[in-house]
């Protein structure tokens, strides 16, 4: 993998921030998109643009098939099988949240048990707190280890027959460490519950195979991939989406309007009322490419080099917390410095050209089983070197200083 | 962007000795406030007696900027009238928003200044503003 070739295809890391070169630690909040997809997306305003499933003119088509053309590419990248299992969607959020209203509002009844953890993003977390107070549900949490981790011992007492609907992030955006998610798929599926994952952290980075899984959900977004923001996709079993009710109503999902009654067209259109995000499905198509030309393989082995270095790096350093466990770690590392508020670092660190994301993580729960408020977080992607995380490192000697010479 | 604009001398005095810390056991008003971006907190407790601010205490996490600026402000408006107070707190926004402002009553104030640099950071300094707004006007009801 040759570092300098693939930065070279990122315009927007080739600046200054505050008079120094852009380090930029910040992908899982969201990553830098490569000139191919930059360019496929203006390539299609520029040549292809026209609104899809409807017109008899050539634009018309082309837009159908770049559109079509780049769901083939999301069921290809996760090994999907049949495209129509992919149903396009802003991103994760609105992924999740498709399934939580749409299926477990209708599976859900008193008594039944809705199973997450307590390491989940917000968007997996109150989706499913709604869909409990709809239904009457139980929300259960499975039990974090004192490292973060979940043990199985513990997922096999949380579900029971009774739960319909389990879902679990593959990576957590906050503690760096990767679920086995093969392993509560098949716990859920043995007590009759559906598997769903937040496959926010872990599309970009990792090869998934979501039929090798046998998840019966998994939502992404592009953007954390390389992609454009405000496309991402929802993959479900094609015999659940078909028995799941549309939660948007309007033009492009219906096969039929009468004044009081109307049918809804085959999956997966159904689910995508309205105009679609055609430009962004094109740009995520681009992303895909991009990432499977360098290999996902490649990323995955270069981001766990750049985790392991970075832990190694910054756990040599005194008073600095690093959450999470030190093995089976993916591309972040999620820190604080004992006597400097993480948004104190971020500003010092953003003033030498750094960025890394300061605060909850959109993880307000996990916050509180860590007994802090807020955390600082550096995360890698393909494009961020060992000398990235020199200069990181370096910063954070130098924050201490500061604020030790300014407080103490 | 220079460091020193925004982690002035005042504010980190300010973030290391915290004036008002704590929490009083008369008869006040609390209002408590969060910043959902950034996770900070603050829980205010003013006593208010006769249109005005008779004392006012803070307790919360947040970084040296939102607790710097909770530490002057109820420095600042202690002793001063319902009308006073907001009139500071309206004074706080301006600042914030760069315009060229003095804090005559409590000079320490003009410290935060820098703030507006940062934008980021605007939030931060006024989270203990907004919760003296919200008190005020709860008592004002």
């Amino acid at each position: 993998m040759n570092i300098n070739a693939i930065r070279e295809q990122f315009p927007i890391l080739h600046q200054e921030i505050n008079g120094h070169p852009l380090v930029y630690l910040d992908s899982a909040a969201s990553s830098q998109k490569p000139r191919s997809v930059i360019d496929a997306v203006n390539r299609y305003y520029e040549l292809d643009n026209a609104n899809v499933h409807r017109g008899v003119h050539t634009l018309g088509s082309r837009a159908t098939d770049a559109y079509e053309g780049a769901r083939e590419k999301v069921a290809a990248f996760l090994n999907a099988g049949a495209p129509e299992q992919i149903i396009f969607t802003r991103g994760t959020t609105t992924a999740l949240n498709l399934v939580a209203s749409s299926y477990a509002r209708s599976v859900c009844k008193e008594g039944d048990e809705i199973v997450i953890t307590p390491m989940e993003h917000h968007s997996n977390l109150i989706p499913w707190q709604q869909a409990a107070k709809a239904t009457g549900a139980t929300l259960k949490y499975i039990p974090l280890q004192p490292d973060g981790t979940i043990s199985l011992e513990d997922v096999e007492k949380t579900i029971t027959p009774n739960t319909k609907v389990v879902s679990v992030t593959y990576v957590s955006n906050v503690l760096g460490l990767i679920n086995p998610i093969k392993e509560i798929t098949e716990i859920a599926h043995r007590n009759g519950a559906v598997m769903v994952v937040d496959g926010a952290q872990s599309t970009p980075h990792m090869k998934v195979d979501v039929q090798a899984l046998d998840v019966d959900f998994y939502a992404f977004s592009g953007h954390k991939m390389c992609g454009p923001t405000g496309i991402g996709a929802l993959y479900g079993k094609k015999a659940l989406l078909n028995k799941m009710e549309p939660i948007e109503f309007g033009g492009e999902m219906i096969d039929f309007v009468d004044l009081y009654e109307s049918t809804w067209k085959e999956i997966p259109y159904r689910f995508e009322g309205g105009t679609p995000i055609i430009a962004g499905a094109v740009g995520l198509g681009a992303a895909i490419d991009f990432l499977q030309e360098i290999g996902l393989d490649e990323i995955d082995q270069h981001e766990k080099r750049l985790a392991a270095y970075a832990y190694e790096k910054l756990s040599a350093m005194d008073d600095i917390t690093i959450y999470g466990p030190k093995q089976n770690r993916v591309g972040l590392i999620t820190f604080n410095l004992d006597d400097v508020h993480p948004h104190d670092v971020a500003t010092v660190l953003d003033s030498k050209g750094i960025a890394i994301r300061a605060g909850h993580h959109c993880c307000q729960p996990l916050m509180r089983w860590l007994n802090v408020s807020a955390t600082a977080r550096a995360s890698f992607y393909l494009y961020n070197t060992e000398d990235d995380i020199d200069r990181l490192a370096d910063a954070l000697l130098q924050t201490k200083e500061f604020f030790g010479h300014a407080i103490g | 962007m220079q460091l020193d604009d925004l982690y002035r001398r005042v504010i980190m005095d300010h973030y290391k000795n915290p004036r008002n810390r704590g929490t009083m056991n008369e008869e006040s008003v609390t209002i408590n406030l969060n910043n959902p971006t950034c996770g900070d907190r603050i829980s205010l407790q003013l006593q208010m007696e006769e249109g005005k601010v008779a004392d006012a205490k803070f307790s919360g996490e947040g970084c040296s900027i939102s607790m710097s600026s909770a530490s002057m402000m109820t420095e600042a408006i202690k002793g001063k009238t319902f009308d006073e107070a907001l009139s500071m707190a309206e004074k706080f926004s301006a600042l914030m928003k760069g315009e060229p402002v003095e804090f005559d009553e409590y000079e320490e104030l003009d410290a935060l200044s820098g703030v507006n640099k940062f934008p980021a950071r605007i939030k931060c300094a006024t989270l203990a503003w907004n919760a003296l707004r919200k008190g005020i006007e709860q008592q004002q009801e």
